[in-house]
């Protein structure tokens, strides 16, 4: 069965399309995976499917309901952990939880139950009767990881459940993540720009650009597509006829270039490399740097876009600055 | 329909954040008691025009401080949505599945008792340094017209909330409209003295009706009686309670 239906969804902003025809579906129990650049969709896809905005067009379903016409029960079976913290800071850990249970309904005996369950979950046991404003923000995430869980929910969604957070937070959350989708069987969509978040975690992923889903499968299977290794070149002199050099060999399986930089895909790079540095002296190219590696998400996303994320995400930096800047202003 | 255990812990939130932000209690109840206390000593001997039976001014003026107080704290009461929404907690609350009515009412109920908290810590203070009322039961009905000046204008700030992004526009709320519906109320002074013009759209303010129902009740003093000070509050009340639901209900929460 399907935890997760979707079906040419779309929204727009203003003529704007934040999210462009997407159609994919999740298996119960499945930890899926929208991977793509801030700005492709990815939140405004999550809002939609959790019944926070009305897609423009099309059709969703979260666990066998409607997001337009069942509302109450799609929110009765999900749990929401948002990109940024939504937690009341002038309460304590435990009203925080408190809140939450009571709105979804619980009885007192479940309510004590549950909560304390998934504070040791989540160890913060110790914290629940701080004001969250005293919390780090990794707690504040495991927080609301723990309040998304409280009422049971089918479908659990993570929206960049580790932006900002430190590297072994992240590993944490990570750990907690897993744990969840194995032991408490829930479905799990995450939203990230991390690569290795999604490799790391995801059984599938689909990578997602300007609204649209570009390729959809399991990290290894999308890896495979490149093929072998990937060697990267730092070229000096003309590209053109560089790229076209090396696409007439036909034991290069992929090229893809980026300003000086050319990614080529090929079985045993390491043995490779020396003809791969003749070919570029006899087209008169200086090569500068050379590296070798097995493909990464990160590949293969260069592979289909034909950009790095970080490129993609270049252009809307200064309005990502800016809402850095207001987080952290609402932090103090 | 009205889920009663989520209107019940909306209302815990408002009661547990108004406990634990004790400076906000104090700067809130401030400016009404400075109000009350300068122009109470600096009109103390004035005659109020228009008011026979030489009426104390402070007597005068306490109804007025009390619409005024409610005013302030229940618009904010209706705003406090654009804080919700500035620090993320609205989502949290509109993911749940609770009907948006309840989620309306919780907020209501919420400013309502704080607003009316405020407004009977400043009569309490009021009658410490000397002011009468007439008898209890004044004292339970000025309750009945605090209640409807909460909720017309708790009403109001929801409106305004669904229909602006952010905080920016705060100060402009603050000067064009809490402050004219102040001073329009005459919560200060009797409107007799206003030119005629003005003092049509003082009917118009349902504060008007709010501070000289509570002047009736409380000194006895009122242009309106009491029936007609209530039903036209009552009318204004439900009239703004159900736009503040209809909105808050068509905006987006993202």
């Amino acid at each position: 069965m399907d935890a997760i239906k979707v079906a040419n969804l779309t929204k727009k902003f203003n003529g704007f399309t934040a999210v462009d025809n997407l159609s994919f579906s999740v298996k119960t129990g499945e930890l899926f995976g929208l991977l793509g650049p801030n700005g492709a969709g990815k939140t405004t896809t999550i809002n939609m499917l959790s019944t926070l905005l009305k897609p423009t067009s099309g059709y969703g379903e979260v666990a066998g309901f409607d997001i337009l016409k069942n509302r109450d029960e799609v929110r009765q079976s999900i749990g929401v952990v948002f990109q940024e913290p939504a937690l009341d800071i002038k309460l304590t850990g435990k009203e925080n939880l408190d809140f939450h249970a009571m709105m979804y309904g619980l009885k007192r005996e479940e309510r004590k139950r549950r909560i304390k369950e998934v504070l040791e979950l989540v160890e913060l046991t110790e914290k629940a009767k701080v004001l969250v404003e005293n919390y780090s923000g990794g707690m504040k995430r495991r927080l609301e990881i723990a309040r998304g869980l409280i009422h049971r929910p089918k479908v659990l969604f993570l929206d960049e459940p580790t932006l900002g957070l430190d590297a072994q937070t992240r590993r944490h959350i990570w750990d907690y993540i897993k744990k969840l989708n194995r032991e408490a069987k829930v479905t799990i969509i995450l939203t990230t720009h991390y690569m290795e978040e999604a490799d790391y975690l995801c059984q599938r992923v689909a990578i997602i650009d300007n609204g649209k889903i570009v390729v959809m499968d399991s990290p290894s299977k999308l890896k495979d597509i490149l093929g072998g290794d990937v060697v990267s070149l730092e070229i000096e002199g003309k590209m053109d006829s560089l790229v076209d050099r090396f696409q007439s060999q036909d034991w290069i399986k992929t090229v893809t270039s980026h300003n000086n930089h050319l990614s080529l895909t090929m079985e045993k790079g390491e043995r490779k490399i020396p003809e791969l540095i003749n070919i570029a002296h006899e087209n008169d190219n200086k090569v500068r740097c050379v590296n070798l590696r097995k493909p990464s998400l990160e590949d293969v996303f260069i592979h289909f876009t034909g950009t790095t994320i970080r490129d993609r995400e270049a252009s809307q930096n200064e309005r990502n600055r800016e809402k850095l800047r207001r987080r952290f202003r609402r932090r103090r | 329909m009205i889920n009663k255990t989520a209107v019940y812990v909306l209302w815990l939130r408002e009661m547990k954040r108004f406990l634990r932000a004790k400076s906000r209690v104090v700067g809130a109840l401030a400016m009404p008691l400075f109000f009350l206390a300068f122009l109470g000593l600096g009109f103390r001997r004035i005659a109020i025009p228009g008011v026979e039976g030489g009426v104390n001014y402070i007597h005068f003026l306490v109804p007025g401080i009390l619409g005024m107080s409610l005013l302030f704290s229940s618009t904010f009461a209706g705003l406090s949505v654009l804080w919700d929404r500035e620090f993320g907690f609205l989502k949290e609350i509109m993911v749940a599945p609770v009907n948006r009515v309840s989620i309306v009412l919780g907020r209501i109920v919420g400013g309502m008792t704080t607003g009316i908290i405020q407004a009977v810590l400043i009569l309490a203070i009021s009658m410490a340094v000397g002011f009468r009322v007439s008898n209890i039961i004044s004292l339970l009905g000025s309750v009945v017209f605090m209640v409807l000046i909460a909720a017309t204008f708790i009403g109001m700030g929801l409106i305004f909330a669904s229909k602006m992004k952010d905080m920016q526009g705060f100060s402009i709320i603050m000067n064009f409209v809490i402050f004219p519906l102040f001073f329009l109320s005459g919560a200060l002074y009797p409107l007799d003295n206003f030119p005629s013009w003005l003092k049509y759209l003082s009917h118009l303010d349902p504060l008007t009706y709010g501070v000289d129902g509570l002047r009736g009740i409380l000194i006895g003093i009122s242009s309106f009686s009491p029936l007609i000070n209530f039903s036209v509050l009552a009318f204004f009340s439900l009239i703004m309670i159900f736009l503040g639901a209809y909105f808050f209900e068509k905006s987006e929460s993202v």
